[in-house]
Order: C-alpha cells, then structure tokens, then sequence
C-alpha cells in the first residue's frame, strides 16, 4: 500500500521533470530565441542571479496576498455565515455578491488607486476582493447541508441558533471550508500581481512590468516562476492542515494521516 | 434516578396549574390542536383536531398510515411546531422551544462524523443547563463516566472512542437512543427510531429501549408503523386516521414487563396486533378509496 504511494509520488516527479526537460530540448532544438520563450536552466540562473534584488518584491507580493488573503477569508466567512442561516440573507446578499464577483477585477484597480493612491492599500484590496468569493459560497453551502434532524434535535435540547452554528454548522462546513482555501490562495496571488501590475512601484507584478518593457523575457519569466513557486508553497500548507482539521471527510484515505 | 422514579411528584409546584378536571397533571397535553401548512388555497390540513393525555411516566405509541401526521404530534411536543388552532401543553405548561429541552430520537442516527460516539452523546450537555455551566470542567470527569455508563446500558461498551463510521446501524441508533437520554430528560420522542434496520436488530433495540425505560422512567412518545414495536414497547397505543390525522383509538396495553420478543406471538399479543391492524386498514381504505389489493 504504502509502496504503492510512494511509487506514484516517484512517478509524479519524473513526470514534472520530464515536462521542463521537455521544453529546454524544444527550445534548443527549434532554435527558440529567449526573447520569445526562454529556457527554463535560463530563467533558473536569471532567478539565482537577480535573488537579492528581487527579495524584497517578493516579500511585498506575499506580504500584500497574505493580507489580501486574511481579510478575504474573515470577510468570506462572515457573509457565508449571513447567508447560510437566513433565507432573507440569501435572498439579497448572494445576487450582490454574484454580481459583484463576475466584475473583472481589472476594473476595479483604477477605483482603488482612485481612492487610496497607489501601492499596497489596493493590491491587498485586490486580492482580497478577488478571494473572498469560493470562501463565502462554500460556508454557505456547508451551512446549506446540515441534516434537518440534527437541527431538530438541538432545538428540541433549547439549543439557540448561535449554538447550534457553533457545535454542528461550522464543524460541518470545515471541508467545504478548506475546498475553497486552496483556491482562494491561488485567486489571492492573482488580485495582488493584477494590482501590482497597474499601480504600484514595489512587488512581482511591477517587477515582471518593467521587465516586460526592457525586453528581459528571462526575468519575466522568472517572475512567473517565482509566483507559481509561492501559490504551490501555500496551497501544500493549506492541503496539510487539512488533512489533520478535517480528516473525517475523507475516511477512504488512512484517517487523520493525510 | 431516584426522583425519577416518583413521577406523580414530578411537576415542580411553582408551574401554573392546568385545567381543573385530573388530580394529577399530565406531562403531555394536546387539547384539540389543529396545524395546517400552508394558507389560503394552499392551506393543506396536517392534523384535525386532536386531544391527548399522556401521564408522566407513561410510554405511548403512535401508529396510523403514513403520512397522518404522526410525526406532526412530535414536533408540536417538541415545541417545534405551534398548533394552528388549540392549545399544547407539556408539563404544565404551553409549549415554548426554549423550556423545554426533550430528549428526540430519529430514523436517521445523524451522529456528528467529526466526533467520536462518546462526544456526540455528550453533546446535549454542552447546550443544556445545569450540564453547560460545568461541561468545561466535566467533559473529562463525570459527565464522560455518564455518557460510559449510558454506553454500557445499550451494549456499546468499548466503542466511546469509535467514530461513528466504524459503527454498524444499529449500533449508531443505540448511540442515538443514548444521546437523547444523556441529560435526563422528562420526556423523550422518538420518531420510527428502528424503522432503517432489519427484523433481529429492531427486536434487539425494543428490549434496549425497554430497558432503559424501565431504568429511567421518562414519558415516551413513539411515532412507529410497526404494530409488534408498539405492543411491545408501549403501555398505551393511539391509532391515528389517514392525512389530516386525529386520534381513532386509544388503548391500553398491559402485558406484563419486561416483554419478550416470544410474547409478541401470544394469543393475546396477535388479537391486539389485528384489531390494531384493521383500525389502520380501514383509515387508509377511507384516505384512497379507490385503492385496490
């Protein structure tokens, strides 16, 4: 069983070698120049070279998700909250907030800067208003499907509606909950580089914008590497934490071992 | 225990009085009570007028056709529900959700899966006084030896630290039956509890429930379609009509307990069955009079 895991995990990661060995082959042998499509060994030794100065970007792009992000998930929360436990609530809020979430957030920035000037106020605001959605459906889709039954039986116990979120909602959405994590990392990553991209003077995003416009396609594309790096990062720790919250859905794996 | 078991004392003197008429107070009184869902042409009558005594202590089943609105005396009980039109009273009191803090029983087990059975039985106590004040102190001490001691009583002993996904059906409805027992409540309702396992578990459920009746002596009311369960378990038996359902019969039975699943194929025990079975029959024969067998 467990040689079998581990066998697919090797498997895994030949596969994602073979996918970056594939593409060097390609681009040496079509003679691609790296102003189109760079190698990936010279985007590795670009992002080698130009670390020191593209820390601190880094650290203003992950610091700005992280906050878009945890905002994003508390404001996601409380309206999944509002419209899982009253109908009124689900009758108003979510045609708002579908509305709200098909607008591209591209248009969106402009008004941010508008409002707060440019850097990190509207790249967190970004992210944040980028990732809140997954987050708020899922909890109220959790809340959606908790048993009749047991809700009788806690309010026959005098059991308020508070309690009753407490001891049987909220644990139930947990799943759903950390479904929606894991994409809402990913949609965090997305809103803070759009933001950065357009109005401001610090992060990934402006980093891949200047060099964008100084033809440096290897940096560019480290840029994309760096990114992508990050969200897999994020979205391990959450996929890990999940696994211990919420074993209990997933009772086919070994339990609580995921 | 011991106070549970003197139920003509157990109304608290300071509750109002009911209506004058009995000596004693009873613990369930529907006096009739009507619900209707729904309201103009969409109106449909759920339960006609219905009258009911169940004294403190006694343990009732209702049996009728389905969908007579067995269930719909449960949830008014339970406060759940508000009649249309009379009056519920229960412990001397008109029903009000919060006060009242019923022990409730379904088909569906529905044990929490993120906790194990000892915790899910000893959630009760997390919500209901005096057991909330201290739950934080005692989850570990004396409510969990409540909850073992519980455990024990239907059989599961050793199965505390399970989840409920290790557990077979009927193990998760002796769990259940436990979890609507845990904080001693006055009355317990339960809804066709058995009605999802097969013949031998039910039969072995019956004498579970017995036991624990005869042990903590609450008012029951059990909504079933079984008519052996209700002989066997019930010391009275209301038949119910078809949809909107009233009360046809109401009577005794009075076989000497603890019952065993033999007795219920006695002479006695099958002519109570029939003439059950044929107040049903002809309840359902006048909801679909067309119905051919």
């Amino acid at each position: 069983m467990l040689d079998l895991r581990i066998k697919q995990r090797i498997v895994a990661a030949l596969l994602i070698v073979l996918f970056f060995a594939g593409w060097e082959v390609f681009c040496i042998a079509s003679g691609m120049s790296d102003l189109i499509l760079p190698r990936p060994s010279e985007i590795m030794v670009t992002l080698w070279q130009r670390f020191p100065i593209l820390w601190p970007h880094i650290l203003q792009t992950l610091g700005s998700t992280m906050l878009g992000f945890g905002l994003g998930v508390v404001l996601g929360v409380f309206l999944g909250c509002i419209i899982g436990a009253s109908r009124t609530a689900y009758d108003t809020v979510y045609p708002l907030l579908i509305g709200f979430s098909s607008i591209p957030k591209v248009a969106i920035v402009p008004i941010l800067v508008l409002w707060f000037g440019s850097g990190t106020v509207p790249a967190v605001l970004t992210s944040l208003s980028i990732c809140f959605f997954p987050i708020a459906v899922n909890i109220a889709t959790g809340l959606a499907t908790t048993e009749p039954e047991m809700e009788d039986v806690l309010k026959a116990l005098g059991a308020s509606k508070l309690e009753i979120l407490w001891n049987v909602g909220l644990p139930r959405t947990m799943p759903f909950f950390f479904a929606s994590l894991k994409v809402a990392i990913t949609y965090a990553f997305v809103g803070t580089v759009l933001a950065e991209t357009v109005a401001s003077n610090r992060g990934i995003g402006n980093v891949m914008m200047s060099a964008a416009s100084s033809f440096n396609v290897p940096l560019l594309f480290a840029g994309l590497f760096i990114l992508a790096g990050l969200g897999v990062i994020l979205y391990a720790i959450f996929s890990l934490i999940e696994g211990r919250v919420t074993g209990w859905a997933n009772r086919k794996n070994d339990f609580a071992a995921a | 225990m011991s106070e549970s078991q003197t139920p003509s004392l157990s109304v608290a003197p300071g509750t109002s009085a009911p209506e004058a008429g009995t000596h004693r107070t009873p613990a369930i009184e529907l006096s009739q009570a009507t619900v209707t869902f729904g309201r103009g042409k969409q109106a449909t009558p759920a339960l006609s007028s219905t009258t009911l005594r169940v004294q403190d202590g006694e343990f009732v089943a209702l049996v009728g056709p389905s969908g007579c609105g067995k269930s719909t005396i449960l949830r008014l009980v339970s406060g759940l529900l508000r009649p249309t039109t009379g009056a519920v009273i229960v412990g001397g009191r008109e029903v009000a959700a919060r006060a009242l803090r019923v022990g409730m029983a379904f088909q569906n087990p529905t044990m929490l899966p993120w906790m194990t059975i000892e915790q899910n039985i000893m959630l009760p106590l997390k919500i209901v006084q005096p057991y909330k004040a201290s739950y934080r102190r005692e989850r570990k001490g004396a409510f969990r030896d409540k909850a073992h001691a519980l455990l024990a009583q239907v059989g599961l002993k050793g199965f505390a630290g399970k989840y409920p996904w290790q557990l077979s059906g009927g193990m998760l409805q002796r769990a259940n039956l436990c979890r609507a027992l845990i904080h001693e409540p006055r009355m317990l309702l339960l809804d066709e509890p058995f009605g999802a396992l097969d013949q031998f578990t039910r039969e072995e459920l019956w004498g579970i429930l017995q036991d624990l009746w005869l042990a903590h002596r609450p008012t029951v009311l059990l909504v079933t379609h079984d008519l052996r369960e209700a002989g066997f378990l019930a010391s009275r038996i209301c038949v119910m009509s078809a949809r909107p359902g009233r009360i046809l019969d109401d009577s005794p039975v009075d076989f000497a307990r603890p019952r065993t699943v033999p007795m219920t194929f006695e002479p006695d025990f099958v002519a109570l069955n029939q003439r059950l079975r044929e107040f049903i029959v002809s309840a359902r024969a006048g909801a679909a009079p067309v119905e051919a067998h």
